[in-house]
């Protein structure tokens, strides 16, 4: 194996974990990085380091994940009877009746302070893969694809109102889990 | 409702609204006057912006490895 090919295989655990995070789909997630693999090999490019060679194979990652939503947009559209039910995301989030919070949320302090922290991110990315399956997967075609509602709505027949509720599902339950599984702790720790 | 008076309940959906998509002038004007007189809502609003932050970091892959 050349260098070049060596570094790419290197890197395929790397891609099978953002694959496999949007795609929640262990084949598609296999196909779609073995589709880069195929993809990259086939036009040898020279990069300084390892981190250029990396933004350019997840650049094509990218595509090929979107190629995938694409192709599977039946199977994905179709929310999962059972998660969640139709109540209004902020229901779970206790409101006394004038409109005030039951309970003040907790104080995470400055929204950069755990930029810098390796667990942080780990945390986060755990926290991110227990998203639901529909959820997961539209929250991460914001956050990670970059895509906007309307070509979310668009790519999967959703209508905006659906997606909103779902992705306010998801960003309720990341806070929730950052909530419990970095604030907390770290506050007793 | 009176035109810029909004509940901690109606402040907690538009801030979790304004992370996918736009407000009107109104709703933007009422959650500035909000967050300013309100102790508890600011501190949601550092927990989504904190999200959104993060996000932004992991998917520039700018995140410590």
């Amino acid at each position: 194996m050349t260098s070049f090919e060596q570094q790419i295989v290197d890197l395929h655990d790397y891609l099978l974990k953002f694959a496999r995070l949007q795609l929640r789909n262990e084949a598609w997630a296999e196909d779609a990085v073995s589709e880069v693999i195929v993809a990259a090999l086939a036009k040898p490019q020279a990069f300084e380091n390892r981190s250029q060679l990396k933004t350019w194979l997840v650049g094509i990652l990218k595509h090929k994940v979107v190629d995938a939503l694409r192709h599977h947009s039946r199977e994905i559209s179709g929310l999962e009877s059972g998660e969640d039910d139709n109540t209004d995301p902020l229901e779970w989030i206790a409101f006394k009746a004038d409109g005030h919070f039951l309970e003040s949320p907790a104080d995470w302090g400055n929204p950069e302070q755990e930029m810098n922290s390796k667990q942080f991110f780990m945390v986060l990315e755990t926290c991110a893969t227990q998203l639901p399956q529909t959820q997961g997967r539209l929250f991460l075609m914001r956050e990670w694809l970059e895509l906007s509602c309307d070509e979310i709505c668009v790519e999967l027949n959703l209508t905006p109102t659906n997606l909103y509720v779902q992705l306010h599902r998801a960003r309720l339950r990341l806070r929730e889990c950052l909530e419990l599984n970095w604030y907390a702790r770290t506050k007793i720790a | 409702m009176t035109l810029l008076t909004r509940t901690c309940k109606e402040v907690a959906a538009l801030l979790i609204a304004r992370e996918d998509r736009h407000l009107g002038l109104a709703d933007r004007l009422a959650l500035r006057f909000h967050l300013k007189i309100c102790d508890t809502c600011p501190r949601f609003e550092r927990q989504l912006l904190t999200i959104r932050q993060a996000m932004k970091q992991w998917r520039n892959y700018s995140n410590p490895e």
